[in-house]
C-alpha cells in the first residue's frame, strides 16, 4: 500500500510542484500588488491566452512549422555529416575542429547575416534553427560510429566484410541511440533558433508576437507567448523521448539488466 | 604426413616503424585439424599471430600460407571469439549468430531465401552448447559464460575450417571456464576444426590442446613447442592426474624463465 501511494505521489510530483510554483507567483504578485507590466500573474496571464488565442494560435503554427522545417534540415544534414565524420579517422581530424568553431558563434548574431541573404521572414528563421541543432546531431552520431569494438570489427572483416558492411550491420544501429538522445536535445535547441530569429527579423510567430507586445507593455500577453513555446518544444521533446524508448528499448534496458 | 594447414615461416610483423616488432622470426607449421594453443607473458604478440593467421595483417617480412594458399587478404574461413564476447545487443542471440552469414560468401548471398534454413542450423548449435531456449533472448539477459557460448557459435556457423579464439575464457569464473573447456572439447571432437588458442592459462592449454607453444616476451618468439601427449577423449579429472601436473609444470619453468629474463 505504502509503495502504491509512493509511487503515485512520484507520478504527479512534477505536476504538483507546477501548481505550488503557480500558486507562490500568484500570490507574490497579489500580496506586493506587483504591475501586471513587470511581471504579471498567472491569473492575467491566463486571461490573456484566452483573449488573444485566436492570433497566438496563428502565431504558435508559424513557429512550429518553420522550427520543424529547420530541425528536419538539422537531421538530414547532421545524420549526413555525422556519417561522414564517424565513419572515417581522416574526415574526422579534417572537419571537427571546424565544426566545433562553427559551432561555438552565437547564433543570434548570425541572423543580420542570413536576413541580407534572404531579407526577413521565414527563411532565416528556418536557416537559424538548423544551424543551431545539427551540431549535437552530427556529434552524436559520429562518436556512436566511431567506438565501435575493434574485436567486433575484426570478427566481420575476418570474414570478408567492407567498410559499408561494418558500418549498415553494425555502426548505425550502435549509434541510434546517440542519434535519439541528440533529437531531444536539437529539437528544444531549434525552437530557440527560430524564436530568436522570428524577434529580430520577421513579421510573423511566437517570437514576432512577443516583440510587438513587448514593445507595447503587454507583458502578459508576452508571458502567454513565452508559455506556448515551452509547451510545445516540451510536447515535441516528449514525442522524440517516446520514439527513443520504443526504438532503442535495448540500449537502456541493457543497463537495467547489469545493474 | 600430410602438408600443413597452416604454415608460417619466418614472420616478422611490426604495427608502425617505432614501436618494432610485435612478433620476430616466428615459424610453425599446424596441421588440420590439429588444436594448438599459444601461451606466453601478456603482450608477447599472441593477438598479433591470430591477426596474421585470419589475414587481418600481412607479415613485413615472411610467408603465412593457409590451406594451401599465402594469405593477402582476408580468409572467410576463420572464426573467431575473444574475450569479450562482443554481441550486439540489439538482436536476438540467434540473430547474433546469424551475423556471419548475412556477410560472408557464399550464404550472403542466399540469407534471405534460406533464412530458415539457416536458422535451424543455428538453433542447432546453440542447443548443443546448451544454449537450448534463449534463442529470442537479447545478449544481456544472459551471463557472461552464456553469452561466450553464443559468442563461440557465432564465430562456428559458417562451419570455418579454422577457428581462432583469443583469451575466450579468461573473463569467465573457475568453475564455469572448466564447463566451458568441455564445451569447445565437445564441438572439437565432433567438427574437428583447426584451433589456434592464445591463452594465459596452462591449465586450459594442456587440458585442450595438441600441441603448446610458448612465446617469449615482447618481440614475441616461439621458444618452446609442447607435443601433450595426454590420450583423448579426455574427462575433465584429466586436469588433477600427476601426469597434466608435470607438463603444467614444465610450461610454467618455461614462463617463468621468461618473466626473469
Amino acid at each position: 500500500m505504502v509503495a502504491i501511494r509512493r509511487r503515485t505521489l512520484e507520478r504527479w510530483s512534477p505536476w504538483i510542484v507546477l501548481a505550488a510554483i503557480l500558486i507562490i507567483w500568484e500570490l507574490i504578485c497579489r500580496v506586493f500588488q506587483v504591475s501586471d507590466f513587470i511581471f504579471p500573474a498567472p491569473s492575467a496571464i491566463l486571461v490573456s491566452l484566452k483573449q488573444y488565442a485566436g492570433p497566438i494560435a496563428g502565431h504558435a503554427f508559424q513557429t512550429f512549422w518553420t522550427t520543424m522545417a529547420g530541425f528536419t534540415l538539422g537531421v538530414v544534414v547532421g545524420l549526413l555529416l555525422g556519417f561522414l565524420v564517424g565513419s572515417s579517422r581522416l574526415m574526422y581530424t579534417a572537419l571537427y575542429p571546424l565544426m566545433v568553431g562553427f559551432n561555438s558563434i552565437p547564433k543570434a548574431a548570425f541572423v543580420p547575416v542570413l536576413v541580407v541573404w534572404f531579407g526577413i521572414g521565414t527563411v532565416p528563421a528556418i536557416l537559424t534553427a538548423f544551424v543551431i541543432c545539427f551540431f549535437p546531431i552530427t556529434v552524436n552520431v559520429a562518436t556512436g560510429l566511431a567506438t565501435i569494438e575493434p574485436e567486433l570489427e575484426d570478427v566481420l572483416r575476418a570474414l570478408g566484410a567492407n567498410r559499408m558492411d561494418v558500418l549498415l550491420k553494425v555502426g548505425l544501429p550502435r549509434s541510434l541511440p546517440y542519434f535519439f538522445a541528440s533529437l531531444k536535445v536539437a529539437i528544444t535547441l531549434a525552437f530557440i533558433g527560430s524564436v530568436v530569429s522570428e524577434t529580430v527579423a520577421a513579421n510573423e510567430g511566437i517570437g514576432y508576437l512577443m516583440m510587438s507586445a513587448g514593445s507595447q507593455m503587454r507583458m502578459p500577453l508576452v508571458f502567454a507567448g513565452l508559455i506556448v513555446i515551452s509547451i510545445m518544444a516540451m510536447a515535441m521533446y516528449a514525442v522524440f523521448a517516446f520514439l527513443e524508448k520504443r526504438t532503442t528499448g535495448w540500449a537502456t534496458r541493457g543497463m537495467d539488466a547489469r545493474a | 604426413m600430410a602438408d600443413a594447414f597452416v604454415e608460417v615461416d619466418n614472420v616478422d610483423l611490426a604495427y608502425d616503424e617505432v614501436s618494432g616488432n610485435a612478433i620476430e622470426d616466428v615459424s610453425l607449421s599446424m596441421q588440420e585439424h590439429e588444436f594448438i594453443a599459444m601461451v606466453g607473458p601478456s603482450g608477447c604478440g599472441k593477438s598479433t599471430f591470430m591477426k596474421l593467421c585470419s589475414g587481418l595483417r600481412p607479415p613485413n617480412k615472411g610467408h603465412v600460407v593457409v590451406d594451401g594458399r599465402e594469405v593477402s587478404g582476408p580468409l572467410k574461413i576463420v572464426g573467431m571469439a575473444f574475450q569479450n564476447a562482443t554481441l550486439l545487443p540489439w538482436r536476438t542471440t540467434l540473430d547474433n549468430v546469424l551475423l556471419p552469414l548475412e556477410i560472408v560468401q557464399p550464404y550472403r548471398a542466399s540469407f534471405k531465401q534460406k533464412k530458415a534454413e539457416y536458422a535451424e542450423r543455428a538453433k542447432a548449435l546453440l542447443r548443443s552448447v546448451g544454449l537450448d531456449g534463449y534463442e529470442h533472448r537479447f545478449p544481456w539477459e544472459l551471463s557472461g559464460g552464456m553469452q561466450q557460448r553464443a559468442s563461440i557459435c557465432r564465430a562456428l556457423i559458417h562451419e570455418p575450417k579454422l577457428l581462432l579464439l583469443d583469451e575466450p575464457f579468461a573473463a569467465l569464473d573457475a568453475f564455469t571456464r572448466e564447463e566451458l573447456w568441455c564445451v569447445l572439447r565437445d564441438l572439437w571432437m565432433r567438427k574437428r576444426f583447426t584451433v589456434v588458442l592464445v591463452t594465459h592459462d596452462l591449465r586450459e592449454a594442456t587440458f585442450l590442446a595438441d600441441t603448446v607453444y610458448v612465446m617469449s616476451k615482447r618481440p614475441g618468439r616461439i621458444l618452446a613447442r609442447r607435443v601433450i601427449d595426454i590420450p583423448r577423449p579426455r574427462e575433465l579429472e584429466v586436469v588433477y592426474t600427476d601426469r597434466f601436473a608435470e607438463i603444467v609444470l614444465e610450461l610454467r619453468e618455461h614462463i617463468g624463465r621468461i618473466r626473469k629474463a
